[in-house]
């Protein structure tokens, strides 16, 4: 194995008409806007460059990459002129390589030769460089310089305050492709070159630390950094890697495709691959950096057994475990019946490894009682999409983004929930696209460096039905439907019924200004810009499914899309930002309890014989209980065993109080992850997990794109996911033996039509592929609808508004909302064994100043949180970001418990919580709740180990 | 399974149907209960509604008794 070598060809690629011209003799034909450095690069040669880097635009400033050309005056830098037919080029004579070593004598006359021990020693382009054009000698006597250490006022010193990367100014050559990487491919604009001639280097604000200024870590500037000025910290510690893995990061719903760097079995650092179509060679904080969990020392190995979850845990032998958890289940299904019992999949293990879940439990434990952390986020979507368009996913690429005019951002805060993908976003806006944001809170896209939101439509927490079905008034009323779309691709019975539903009065933006607290010039604004700025696509996320009207929220979206034609084309659609790494996924391979993959429903008598007839066991038709429903049925008594595959339902699902009560009903719970996490101290099985460095499989991003994952390191508990549950399934008498997980994607392509074309092989060959993947589509469907909905006709649904029954009142009178931030991820059990925790050590709660003056809360305090499901403590954070009457939290932290507070109301149509909408009071506190110190005791007291030899 | 609550989650889906269509939304809502609710769901409603039904609206009402029916 060796490293992953991909081109760089200096400058981004163009998309002209064919030009041709002739570079050293040979003739070249590339895109017209293609600068000369490239257009060599294409032809395979590789002029010598510093400033210039194919991720950026060129700056021209090093001045290594003269040339000469055929009537051109003096040697134009090859980095800024472009391609003209007909032009003759030379990259080397004798005057290019004597000019181009005086540049580089000047370059390394002001930089220090600590080569040997420098940790770029193998990986330095100035290295590269000087080797590249010769250069023999440095003739300059030592004079003024940023180098030297000691009594230099130029000097200065390294800035180590990020942990994941050093900053030397000493080995800085200017280049400033860190600032152009900062403001192109991530676009927040952190860093500058302050100064000027020796005094001149990178400086990250206003001459601040890293940590300190509004850097947030993408990892984009030490990617572009020829030099050692910007490095990896885990580099500088362990040195250069030897090979490297193309493999998908495990954390949120963009999928961005990293190579592992390694020596051996230890990473080195993971490495944004240009390739990756989903992330085009960025990163995020979490993917790039935040993977040291996968070695932490609080990684349990063993699998482990007890009785009663206020013993300690005994070691036990994966066989010992296994032939338990059968034993335990059978006994529990012979007294309580086969309905209780049941699995959750984990939307962060891989398509196969959640596959082989819905298999244990539909054709081992015979029930259809399994289901998958997208009930409590994304279950709306598959609902809501179905009914509307007859598919439960996305229907573009995230380089659709790219041909978008007018984009509504609604529910979702990209920045800090799919970075990557709001980076693209921004690049964007930047270009020209206008923004719409409908969101309680000012997220930062409403006004961020070169990006301002056109509308920001500030909506009370709960009226995002209202909103969306006013702004489909405006449409309708005046006229902005585009009816040739509707009259070509859509039921227009249903849509002529919508039409005069949406333009009723109860429906106006002024109606609905009332109680939505938005103002009915800026709903009319945002309809008119949409319904008539060209491209229109939406984007949402969890703001918009974590209601009671979830699923209606998420057909008033699709209307919209239809209403304004905003389907089938790149550029345009219907984008459910997807929470975890493979929510989509699990979705996808039938981990809801009423569907077999591929979103076929249980009681579809040939789907069902088609898996019978493949696993050889007839299969129940009755759909299975959901997450809330199992907790409901195991605190009624009729539902006793529970599997749970990477999931931490004790600090991620609502209403915490009910999950815990849930779960000491139960007689056998079985948690299978990495950590002894929450739900753990609540098990009496513990399964430990593999991370997605030690195993092979496949995850499906937000856009269907389904994406390998490879093994670059054994399980440090031994066994990888999959093979845990096969060895479960096979206590359970089912005589599985899959070897490795191709086999399990061979099947579920064998019996997913969406899924049928899809292979290892296929996919090692193209990289990744978005289903459906079929006959008809054989290398994928980046965009879904082109001609006709997958249901045939697209069908307008009735929103009603119906208000949530979670109400403010005088004993809760204001409104909670919740989400995530960037440097944590979800319950946190991974990005709080890093470094992220360095910006986010706990949750807080933001509240307008105007709420907290009249309780007497200042900035930082200690607050009492309380609603009618429970209460917490936690610091407040005076912003306002919020709008008065509404306060928002985090959850990532168990400390806190942001869920104790959330209530068990649901989506109408799928049980999904609504977490976004919670009435509570809060005030002044001295620290934590009574109820917080119960529960820190009973975990202290529930995470005690005994290990396997003194066990024996 | 609390009957109040299954009530008021059925009542959820009354609303939504009748909102589509009043003289379909029934049999939409029945429809929506066995393809989503899980038996002993289905089950503890219908008993709710045999001993009176407290709470739920007429069209979950309705619902339910196709439900019965099939």
């Amino acid at each position: 194995m060796s490293l992953v070598q991909e081109t760089d060809f200096g400058t981004p690629q163009a998309h002209g008409a064919p030009v041709t011209l002739s570079i050293d003799g040979v003739a070249v034909t590339v895109p017209a806007g293609t600068s000369l450095m490239r257009a060599a690069a294409e032809a395979g040669t590789k002029v010598p460059k510093l400033c210039a880097t194919d991720s950026v635009e060129a700056s021209g400033s090093c001045r290594l990459c003269l040339v000469e050309v055929e009537g051109m005056r003096g040697t134009p830098a090859s980095c800024t002129t472009l391609v003209a037919p007909g032009m003759v080029v030379r990259t080397q004579t004798e005057r290019l390589a004597r000019l181009r070593r005086g540049v580089m004598e000047l370059y390394i006359s002001d930089h220090p030769l600590d080569c040997l021990t420098c940790a770029a020693n193998g990986d330095c382009e100035l290295q590269d460089m000087a080797g590249a054009v010769g250069l023999r000698e440095v003739r300059y006597a030592p004079g003024a310089n940023h180098v030297q250490a000691h009594g230099n006022p130029l000097h200065q010193a390294k800035d180590q305050s990020n942990p994941y990367f050093d900053y030397d100014p000493a080995k800085c050559i200017v280049c400033s492709r860190c600032v152009r990487a900062c403001e192109q491919t991530q676009g927040t604009f952190a860093l500058t070159i302050e100064g000027r001639g020796f005094d001149s280097r990178v400086s990250p604000g206003m001459h601040e630390s890293f940590l300190g200024s509004e850097c947030v870590s993408c990892g984009a500037c030490v990617q572009a950094c020829p030099t050692a000025t910007l490095t990896e910290k885990s580099v500088i510690a362990i040195g250069q890697p030897e090979h490297a893995v193309v493999t998908t990061c495990a954390y949120c719903g963009v999928g961005c495709s990293f190579k592992a760097e390694m020596r051996g079995e230890q990473l080195v650092r993971m490495v944004p691959f240009k390739d990756g179509k989903a992330n085009r060679g960025h990163s995020c904080v979490k993917g790039r950096f935040a993977w040291g969990y996968a070695t932490h020392r609080d990684r349990v190995l063993n699998p482990m057994l007890r009785e009663r979850i206020t013993d300690p845990w005994r070691e036990v032998t994966w066989e010992q475990a296994f032939t338990h958890v059968a034993k335990e289940f059978r006994r529990i299904q012979a007294t309580h019946g086969k309905r209780s019992v049941g699995a959750l999949t984990s939307s962060r293990c891989t398509n196969e490894e959640t596959f082989l879940v819905q298999k244990l439990v539909r054709a081992g434990f015979g029930t259809n009682n399994v289901d998958t952390c997208a009930r409590v986020c994304h279950s709306p979507t598959g609902y809501g999409l179905n009914q509307a368009f007859g598919t439960s996913a996305g229907t573009q690429d995230f380089d659709s983004v790219e041909h978008s005019d007018v984009v509504i951002v609604i529910g979702a805060n990209p920045t800090d929930g799919h970075p990557v993908f709001a980076s693209r976003l921004k690049k964007r806006l930047r270009a020209g696209a206008k923004l719409i944001v409908i969101d309680p809170r000012r997220i930062d896209l409403v006004r961020s460096p070169h990006v301002e939101a056109a509308y920001h439509l500030p909506l009370q927490p709960g009226t995002n039905v209202a909103v969306l079905t006013a702004m489909a008034h405006v449409i309708v009323t005046e006229g902005l439907v585009d009816e040739r779309f509707i009259r070509a691709r859509c039921d227009t019975d249903a849509f002529d019924h919508w039409a005069r539903f949406v333009a009723g009065p109860e429906n106006s933006p002024e109606t609905v200004a009332h109680f939505s607290g938005v103002p009915a010039e800026a709903i009319r604004g945002a309809a008119r810009l949409f319904a008539t700025g060209g491209n229109g696509a939406i984007y949402y996320g969890l703001g918009v499914t974590e209601h009671s009207q979830g699923s209606t929220t998420v057909m008033a979206i699709a209307n919209l899309a239809m209403a304004t034609g905003n389907l089938g084309r790149p550029g345009v659609g219907v984008n459910p930002l997807r929470g975890q790494n493979n929510v989509q996924g699990s979705c996808d391979m039938g981990s809801f309890p009423h569907e077999l993959p591929g979103y076929r429903h249980i009681s579809d008598d040939a789907t069902r014989a088609s898996f019978e007839a493949l696993w050889g066991v007839p299969l129940d038709h009755e759909p299975g209980l959901r997450i809330p429903n199992m907790l409901d049925a195991a605190v009624e008594g009729s539902f006793k065993g529970l599997y749970v595959q990477g999931e931490d339902i004790v600090q991620s699902d609502p209403d915490t109080r009910h999950v815990i009560e849930g779960l000491k009903a139960m007689e056998c719970v079985v948690v299978h992850d990495l950590f002894l996490n929450e739900t753990a101290d609540y098990a009496h099985v513990f399964l430990p997990g593999s991370s997605f460095l030690e195993k092979d499989g496949t995850f499906t991003n937000a856009e269907r794109r389904i994406n390998r994952v490879r093994r670059v390191m054994s399980p440090r508990n031994g066994l990888a996911d999959w093979e845990v549950t096969q060895g479960m399934a096979r206590a359970f008498g089912l005589g599985w033996d899959y070897t490795h997980p191709s086999q399990i994607m061979d099947e579920i392509a064998a019996s997913t039509p969406s899924f049928a074309g899809v292979s290892y092989p296929l996919l090692d060959r193209l990289g990744s592929v978005q289903w459906p993947c079929n006959a008809a589509a054989p290398e994928g469907t980046p965009v879904m609808h082109m001609e006709t909905f997958a249901r045939g006709e697209g069908r307008f649904l009735i929103t009603e508004y119906v208000p949530t029954e979670e109400r403010t009142g005088p004993r809760y009178p204001l409104l909670m909302t919740t989400g995530r931030i960037l440097s944590q991820y979800n319950v946190g059990a991974q990005t709080r064994r890093t470094a992220n925790t360095t910006w986010h050590g706990e949750d807080v709660l933001e509240i307008h100043p105007h709420d907290a003056e009249q309780r007497g809360v200042r900035d930082g305090d200690w607050v009492r949180l309380a609603s009618r499901a429970g209460e917490t403590t936690l610091r407040a954070v005076l912003t306002d970001r919020v709008a008065p009457g509404v306060v928002y939290t985090t959850f990532h932290h168990p400390t806190t418990q942001a869920n104790v507070i959330t209530t068990d109301n649901s989506d109408w149509a799928t049980n999904c919580p609504e977490y976004k909408v919670t009435a509570v009071q809060v005030t002044a506190s001295n620290g934590p709740t009574g109820w917080q110190q119960g529960y820190r005791a009973h975990s202290e007291q529930s995470r005690r180990i005994v290990p396997l030899d003194a066990a024996e | 399974m609390s009957p109040e609550k299954l009530a008021r989650m059925a009542n959820q889906i009354a609303t939504f149907f009748r909102a589509q269509n009043q003289a379909t939304a029934p049999a939409e809502v029945a429809k929506h209960l066995r393809l989503f609710w899980e038996p002993r769901m289905r089950d503890a409603l219908q008993a709710h509604a045999a001993t009176g039904g407290g709470g739920l609206d007429p069209v979950a009402a309705e619902a339910v008794r196709l439900l019965g029916r099939t």
